[in-house]
C-alpha cells in the first residue's frame, strides 16, 4: 500500500496542483464572468437584461459533463481546438458563472434601493455606482454563496477526469486501475478535495469578518 | 451649460401614475433662482413623489420638467450630468455605509466631477466644518446619529456645488431632539441663496425660511402663497383642514 503510494507520489502530485489550478482559474474567471453577466440583468437596458437571462438560463441547465464533451470534441469540429486543461477551466468556468451571477444580484439587489438613489442623485453614473456604491457592500452577503460556488468549482473539477485531463481524479484512477488499488486512490483523492473545500470554506469566513469589521 | 433666464425649475402638466393610481395629476410649478419652495400636504398626496421627478429618480407619465431651460433627458450620460448640478437629501440619509464620512463626501466630486483628491478632500473639510462635523470626517455613517448623519448627506450634496437643493422629508425619519440641528443647517442654507424644494411637515421651518408654499392634496397642488398668506389666510377648505389638524397641538 504504502509503495503503491511511493512510487505514484509524481504522478498524483501532479493531479492535485491540476486539480488547484483549475479551481483557481474557473472559479476567478466564474466570478467576473458572472458579476458581469449579473450587471447586465440589474441594466436599465432591456436588451442587455435578456442577454443576461439567457445566459443564466443556458449555462445553468447544462450538465457539467455534457459540456465538457461538447467543449472538447465539438468544438474541434468547428475548427477551435483547446487544450484539454483550457476546456476543463472554459467548461467550469461558463457553469459556475451562471450560479455566480444569481448570487451577485441577490447581493445587488439585497443592499437597500436608497444607496443607488443617492449614488445616481449625485450623478454617479450605472457603472460607477454599481462598482463603488452597490456591489462594495454586497460583496459581505455574497462570500458564504460564493464559498458555496467554489466548493461547486473544485468538486465539479473532477468530471474533467471524463476527458482526459490529468486531475487529481484522473490520476487517481490511473494508478488506481494499474495497481488494483481503487479504494485506496479514490479515498486518499476525497481526502484532498474535502481539505480544499475546507480551505476554501476557511478563507470566506476570515474575508467575510473582515468586511464586517468595515460597518 | 448656458444658464438661460428663466425659472430654474419648470413643471408643465406633469402627470405620474403607478399603475392606474394617479400620485401626480396636472401640476404645474416654477422655481425662480434663489427662491426656496417648501411643499407640504397630507401623507399621499404626492409631494415627495413630486421631489423625486424634479430629478428622475421617479420618470414621469405625462408632461414637461425642465432644469435651467433643459428638459430632463432620459436615463444615461446626460441625465448623470444634470443630477450632479442637484443636490438630494433623502428621509433615511442614504449616506454610503462603507465608506467613512470624508469619502462620502469626496466620492462624487472625485468620480463625476474629477476634482483631484486633495482639492476635494479640502472642500470636504470645510463643509463638515459648516455643518458642524468636522470631528466626525474619519467616522463611519452608522457610528453617527441620525442628525448627525444627515447634516453629513445635506454636506455631502453641497459638495457637488449644486445649483438646486431638493430636500424629500429631511427630518422625518429624525428623532424630535436631533430635528433642529438639521433645520438650522437648511435655514443657514436658505439665508445664503441657495434654491431648494424641501418637502417637509416642519410647520416651523415653512414659516421661518420658506419664499412660497405649496400645498398638495391628492396629487394636485390645491394652494400656493407665502407662508403668510398660507398659513394666516388660507383659502381653499382643503388646506384650512390640513392646517387645523397640524397646527392645534
Amino acid at each position: 500500500m504504502i509503495t503503491v503510494l511511493q512510487d505514484n507520489l509524481g504522478a498524483l502530485w501532479q493531479g492535485v496542483l491540476t486539480t488547484l489550478a483549475i479551481t483557481a482559474l474557473a472559479f476567478l474567471s466564474s466570478v467576473l464572468l458572472g458579476t458581469l453577466v449579473a450587471v447586465f440583468r440589474v441594466s436599465p437596458i432591456p436588451p442587455l437584461r435578456l442577454v443576461g437571462a439567457v445566459y443564466v438560463e443556458i449555462f445553468r441547465n447544462i450538465p457539467l459533463l455534457a459540456l465538457l464533451i461538447l467543449v472538447a470534441y465539438g468544438l474541434p469540429e468547428v475548427g477551435i481546438s483547446l487544450s484539454l486543461f483550457t476546456t476543463a477551466v472554459l467548461s467550469l468556468a461558463l457553469v459556475s458563472a451562471a450560479f455566480a451571477c444569481e448570487t451577485v444580484r441577490a447581493g445587488i439587489n439585497g443592499v437597500p434601493v436608497g444607496q443607488a438613489e443617492a449614488a445616481r442623485a449625485l450623478g454617479l453614473t450605472f457603472t460607477q455606482s454599481l462598482a463603488r456604491v452597490i456591489l462594495p457592500q454586497a460583496l459581505r452577503t455574497m462570500v458564504q454563496p460564493l464559498v458555496n460556488i467554489f466548493i461547486g468549482v473544485a468538486l465539479g473539477s473532477s468530471l474533467a477526469a471524463a476527458v482526459s485531463v490529468g486531475e487529481l481524479t484522473y490520476q487517481a484512477q490511473q494508478v488506481g486501475n494499474r495497481t488494483a488499488e481503487a479504494m485506496l486512490l479514490f479515498g486518499i483523492s476525497a481526502l484532498v478535495y474535502v481539505v480544499i473545500a475546507l480551505l476554501g470554506g476557511g478563507l470566506g469566513s476570515v474575508l467575510e469578518r473582515r468586511l464586517a469589521v468595515r460597518r | 451649460m448656458a444658464d438661460h433666464q428663466g425659472p430654474l425649475v419648470r413643471l408643465r402638466d406633469v402627470d405620474k401614475y403607478f399603475g392606474t393610481a394617479a400620485a401626480l395629476n396636472g401640476v404645474n410649478l416654477e422655481v425662480q433662482r434663489g427662491e426656496v419652495v417648501v411643499v407640504i400636504g397630507p401623507s399621499g398626496s404626492g409631494k415627495s413623489t413630486l421631489c423625486r421627478c424634479i430629478n428622475r429618480l421617479e420618470t414621469i407619465t405625462s408632461g414637461e420638467i425642465e432644469i435651467d431651460g433643459v428638459p430632463l433627458p432620459p436615463e444615461g450620460r446626460a441625465l448623470a450630468r444634470l443630477r450632479a448640478e442637484v443636490g438630494m437629501v433623502f428621509q433615511s440619509f442614504n449616506l454610503f455605509g462603507h465608506k467613512n464620512v470624508l469619502d462620502n463626501l469626496t466620492m462624487a466630486p472625485m468620480q463625476v466631477a474629477k476634482v483631484p483628491r486633495a482639492e476635494a478632500e479640502q472642500r470636504a473639510r470645510e463643509l463638515l466644518e459648516r455643518v458642524g462635523l468636522a470631528h466626525k470626517a474619519d467616522a463611519m455613517p452608522a457610528e453617527l446619529s441620525g442628525g448627525q448623519q444627515q447634516r453629513v448627506a445635506i454636506a455631502r450634496a453641497l459638495a457637488m456645488r449644486p445649483k438646486l437643493m431638493l430636500f424629500d422629508e429631511p427630518t422625518s425619519a429624525l428623532d424630535p431632539e436631533m430635528i433642529n440641528e438639521v433645520l438650522a443647517v437648511m435655514i443657514e442654507l436658505a439665508a445664503e441663496g441657495m434654491t431648494m424644494v424641501v418637502v417637509t411637515h416642519e410647520m416651523g421651518f415653512a414659516r421661518k425660511a420658506a419664499n412660497r408654499v405649496v400645498f398638495m392634496d391628492g396629487g394636485q397642488i390645491v394652494e400656493t402663497g407665502s407662508p403668510a398668506e398660507f398659513f394666516d389666510h388660507p383659502t381653499t377648505d382643503r388646506a384650512r383642514d390640513f392646517l387645523s389638524k397640524v397646527l392645534t397641538h
